[in-house]
C-alpha cells in the first residue's frame, strides 16, 4: 500500500508553515502525529500535493499556563500530555478522556492538535474541547483568529479551518478547583472510536451545581454540547437531580446516525443509560467523599 | 514527488540514504534496509504488526514516513536479542508460554512489551501486568487467542501464575 505521490516539507516555524499552506492553494495537508491522516493517505482517501510536517516547529509543542486557562500546543504528543502535571492539576477531564484516545502505540506519536483539528465526530478530544469551553487559536499568513470549540466543528472531519490556516494552540479555560469529571464511553474494543460517549465537567458549591459543560461524541456529525442537560443541571441541588430525566434531556440534543456498528436507536438508548450512570457515579463519589 | 536525504540509526547501525517522500518507515525498513523482521499487515494503523521503537517509544511504522525518521534511533525486533543470540526477556517469555503461533504479529508485540517493561521496571506485579495488558490493545493476533500472550505477560510481571 502506498500513498499517492506528494511533496514533503518540514517547516521550522509557524510563519514558514503558513507560507507553504498559502502558496499551495488548497493542495497542502498538515501532518502532525499522522495517526489518523496516514491511514487516509495509505488508503488514498486523501491525496494532497504537499504534506506539511509541523513536527519540527518547537513553538507548537508543550503545555503552558495562560491568563485564566491552560494552553496546549497542537503538536504536543498525546503520551506527553497524559504525563503532564499542569494538565493533571487543571484539566482532569481532559486527562481522563485522553486516556481513551487510541492505543499506547498511537498515543506515542499522535498529537492533541491532530485529534482536535481533524474533527472525527466519534473521537474524544474534539468533544472534550467543546465540553470544557476551549478556544482554538488559528493562524494564516493573512490573519490570526480564535474560534470557540463550539463553533469550530461543522461536520464529520469538517471544521471552519481554511486551507491556508494552521491551528497554533488550544486554550482550555480554568474550571473551579475540585470540579468533577464526567466521562463514559462504549466502544467495541479498547482504543476503538466510541459508538457513543460523553465527556464533561461539573462544578459544585454548597451542594448545588454552579457550572456544567458536557458534550457527546459519536452522537452526530460533530461533537454535540448537551445544552438542555447543562441548563437542567446548573443551579440544581444534588438532592434534587433526577439523573434519568437529565439524561433524556441530554439525548434530546443529539443527532446520531445508523452505521454498520450501531443504529441511531441503539446510540440513543445506550447514551441515555451511560449519561445517567455517569451522573450518578460522579455525584455519589462526591457525596461519599 | 520530493526525495529526501535521511540519516538514521537502526539497531545501532547508521544508515544514510535517500527516500521518496511517500515511503512509509515500515516499507523503508523492510525493502530499503532489509530489516524484514518488521512486519506490515494492514498498513493503516489497525493491527500493530509493524510496531518499532523510535527514540525509545513504541510506534506504528506504517503510520510514519521514512523521511520523518531522519535523525531517529530505531530499534526493530532484530535489535532486541543480545549479540550472542540470548533472547530479550520478552522474547523468552513469549517463547516459554506459546505466545506466538505464525509469528506475524509477534515482532510488534515484542517491541511493545520491551518498551512497557522498561518503562515500568521495578513496579509490583499487578501494575506491570496491567500496563502490559492495556498496551496489548494496540495489537491484533489472529492465532493465539491471546492466552499465550497473557501467560507471557504474567511471567514478565513476575506474577505467581
Ligand atoms: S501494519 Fe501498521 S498497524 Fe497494521
Ligand atoms: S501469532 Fe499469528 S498473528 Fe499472532
Amino acid at each position: 500500500m502506498k500513498p499517492a505521490p506528494f511533496d514533503y516539507v518540514r517547516p521550522a516555524s509557524v510563519g514558514e508553515a503558513c507560507r507553504v499552506l498559502a502558496e499551495s492553494g488548497g493542495g497542502a495537508t498538515v501532518i502532525a502525529g499522522g495517526q489518523t491522516l496516514m491511514p487516509l493517505l495509505n488508503l488514498r482517501m486523501s491525496q494532497p500535493f504537499v504534506l506539511v510536517d509541523i513536527n519540527g516547529i518547537p513553538e507548537l509543542k508543550g503545555v503552558s499556563r495562560v491568563e485564566g486557562g491552560t494552553r496546549v500546543g497542537p503538536a504536543t504528543r498525546q503520551a506527553d500530555a497524559l504525563e503532564d502535571e499542569t494538565l493533571a492539576r487543571h484539566l482532569p477531564a481532559f486527562i481522563t478522556a485522553l486516556g481513551h484516545v487510541g492505543h499506547y502505540q498511537t498515543r506515542n506519536r499522535g498529537t492533541i492538535g491532530g485529534s482536535v483539528a481533524l474533527g472525527e465526530p466519534a473521537a474524544e478530544m474534539p468533544a472534550t474541547a467543546v465540553s470544557l469551553g476551549a478556544t482554538i487559536e488559528i493562524t494564516s499568513s493573512a490573519r490570526t483568529r480564535s474560534v470557540p470549540a463550539d463553533e469550530f466543528y461543522v461536520g464529520p472531519y469538517m471544521t471552519v479551518l481554511e486551507p491556508d490556516e494552521l491551528v497554533t494552540g488550544i486554550v482550555y479555560p480554568d474550571w473551579p478547583d475540585g470540579h468533577l469529571v464526567l466521562f463514559r464511553e462504549v466502544a467495541q474494543r479498547a482504543g476503538d472510536f466510541a459508538l457513543v460517549g460523553l465527556v464533561g465537567a461539573l462544578a459544585l458549591e454548597g451542594g448545588a451545581i454552579t457550572r456544567a459543560g458536557i458534550a457527546w461524541f459519536g452522537m452526530g456529525p460533530t461533537p454535540i454540547r448537551a445544552r438542555q442537560a447543562e441548563a437542567a443541571l446548573v443551579g440544581a441541588s444534588l438532592a434534587g437531580i433526577d439523573a434519568e430525566a437529565v439524561a433524556r434531556a441530554a439525548v434530546a440534543d443529539t443527532a446520531p446516525f445508523d452505521d454498520h456498528h450501531a443504529s441511531a436507536e441503539y446510540r440513543r438508548t445506550v447514551g441515555a443509560r451511560i449519561f445517567a450512570r455517569a451522573l450518578r457515579e460522579t455525584l455519589d463519589l462526591r457525596s461519599a467523599a | 514527488m520530493s526525495e529526501h536525504a535521511i540519516e538514521l540509526t537502526v539497531n545501532g547501525h547508521c544508515h544514510a540514504t535517500r527516500v521518496e517522500a511517500r515511503t512509509s518507515l515500515g516499507e523503508f525498513l523492510r525493502d530499503g534496509l532489509g530489516y524484514t523482521g518488521t512486519h506490515l499487515a494492514c498498513e493503516h494503523g489497525v493491527c500493530g504488526a509493524c510496531t518499532v521503537m523510535i527514540d525509545g517509544r513504541a510506534m506504528r511504522s506504517c503510520l510514519m514516513l521514512a523521511v520523518q525518521a531522519d535523525g531517529a534511533e530505531v530499534t526493530t525486533v532484530e535489535g532486541l536479542a543480545e549479540a550472542d543470540g540470548t533472547l530479550h526477556p520478552v522474547q523468552q517469555a513469549l517463547k516459554d508460554n506459546f505466545g506466538l503461533q505464525c509469528g506475524f504479529c509477534t515482532p510488534g508485540v515484542a517491541i511493545t512489551m520491551a518498551c512497557v517493561t522498561r518503562d515500568n521496571a521495578g513496579v509490583e506485579a499487578p501494575r506491570m501486568e496491567d500496563a502490559l495488558t492495556t498496551a496489548m490493545s494496540g495489537h491484533i493476533c489472529r492465532c493465539t487467542g491471546y492466552q499465550g500472550i497473557r501467560r507471557a505477560i504474567r511471567q514478565l510481571a513476575g506474577a505467581s501464575t
